[in-house]
């Protein structure tokens, strides 16, 4: 019950924070944020765009938990919660898509221009969707079980090439590219503290509603199941 | 172990020479993708940028085309369970590993002398980085394929199921060997190209090891 409020709290903060905390040449007072040239205002789609794409990887890696363990334990709620993890990856994944080409047409003027980043989510995308297409094309349950984990294992390997190296070594538009000198790379957080300490509190709160969600979903599944057991 | 997988790798070669169904529908396939690409461009000069990626285009549908029989095979003529007794899941797939090796060395060098001679833009200038990219990027392409096919055989044989569930796998490759392949056409020298090799490399170790560990699930299904 806490966590619920705390998440109410921190969602309040974070959408009221993000989008009304006026961005200013020299921040003085501690609501205001720094001036990052080359973005602007439009810096301040990293409280919402960000976490959705970090909650992707998140769904990613759990996915390949459960498919892990259900390898090893045979047991198919494992696979109901890998299941669940990916449908709220793939929502995650598309609105990490949509918002950030949104964010494209107004910082680089197309909604679509093959930045590496956007190339990688585009192929996240991609593993989703060859996911639930391989889930569909299996009657039997353990042997869907066991090749979806297989697979969902095998992307996940894929992943940091996607996530961490091509963006990181190949020239694009995104910040945090290789030849972005104005406003990246993101790791080193051309932020000031205030806009760090938001940045963090809305992925801490992302990942709180992910869990939740990610709880409600896979014990609605396991109920339904019960319940067709029984009649 | 190794002698074993050498066997089965005789075999396949062997049942293959016996029909060439699968060489000749590839090498028929190359020559349709390659001739429909060069319908289309008609009498434009394309850029070298343009004709790496037609290249592993024409690499990546023929290797789709192609690299699922090895396991499509066995399940079609219900020697699944002869395999099972006869030899443990390392050696079928070390096997397997070798015959697809060797069938994407074979349709792949046929390609590369195809747009040697007829793409204007095909033009290494840097052959020893051309070389190393050409066998990493192959053993990779060779590896993911191999895995994913044993799935596919698994979940039915979906013939459209291949491509969909390869093309994410492979695009890390994919994208950096067509990197790979625009610095051989503009003679970047090797050490300059050291990072992209470093990700080729890394992929095929990774997607080596992760595959052998997995197999055995698949196999057993």
């Amino acid at each position: 019950m806490y966590w619920k409020i705390l998440l109410f709290v921190l969602m309040t903060f974070v959408s009221i924070a993000g989008i009304a905390f006026p961005i200013v040449e020299k921040p003085s007072v501690w609501y205001e944020f720094p001036f990052i040239p080359g973005l602007g205002e439009n810096a301040k789609i990293i409280f919402f765009h960000v976490p959705t794409a970090w909650l992707t990887v998140i769904a990613f890696l759990m996915s390949c938990i459960y498919g892990f363990k259900y390898l090893k334990s045979k047991n198919l709620n494992d696979d109901v919660k890998a299941y669940v993890a990916n449908q709220l990856g793939i929502i995650f994944c598309i609105l990490a898509t949509v918002t950030g080409a949104v964010w494209a047409k107004f910082a680089w003027g197309a909604f679509w221009s093959w930045d590496p980043r956007q190339t990688s989510i585009f192929a996240l995308l991609l593993i989703y969707g060859a996911w639930f297409a391989l889930r569909s094309s299996i009657e039997s349950e353990e042997k869907r079980a066991t090749l979806s984990s297989v697979y969902s294992i095998i992307a996940f390997v894929t992943v940091p090439f996607f996530i961490f190296i091509m963006p990181r070594i190949m020239t694009g538009l995104h910040p945090g590219s290789a030849d972005d000198e104005t406003s990246g790379p993101i790791v080193n957080f051309k932020m000031n503290e205030n806009m760090l300490l938001i940045f963090f509190i809305s992925l801490i709160a992302f990942t709180i509603l992910y869990f939740w969600m990610w709880n409600i979903g896979y014990k609605s599944i396991l109920l339904k199941e019960k319940i067709q057991k029984n009649f | 172990m190794i002698s074993k997988s050498y066997n089965l790798c005789i075999k396949d070669i062997k049942s293959e020479l016996r029909t060439r169904y699968a060489i000749n529908a590839l090498v028929m396939f190359i020559l349709v993708a390659i001739s429909v690409i060069l319908f289309s461009i008609g009498n434009e000069k394309i850029q070298p940028e343009l004709t790496a990626g037609l290249y592993w285009v024409v690499i990546f549908f023929s290797a789709m085309s192609g690299l699922s029989r090895a396991f499509v095979s066995e399940e079609e003529k219900g020697t699944t369970l002869t395999l099972h007794l006869i030899a443990t899941p390392d050696t079928i797939f070390s096997g397997k590993l070798f015959f697809n090796l060797i069938l994407t060395f074979f349709i792949n060098i046929i390609i590369t002398l195809l747009y040697a001679a007829f793409f204007e833009g095909f033009v290494v200038n840097n052959f020893i980085l051309f070389l190393v990219t050409f066998i990493f990027g192959n053993i990779g392409l060779a590896i993911s394929s191999t895995i994913i096919a044993s799935i596919i055989a698994k979940a039915g044989s979906k013939g459209t199921l291949y491509p969909v569930l390869s093309f994410p796998i492979l695009l890390p490759l994919i994208l950096t060997c067509v990197q790979l392949t625009i610095f051989c056409f503009d003679g970047t020298s090797f050490d300059n190209a050291l990072y992209e090799m470093a990700i080729v490399v890394s992929y095929d170790i990774i997607m080596v090891t992760i595959s052998y560990l997995l197999f055995d699930f698949i196999w057993k299904e």
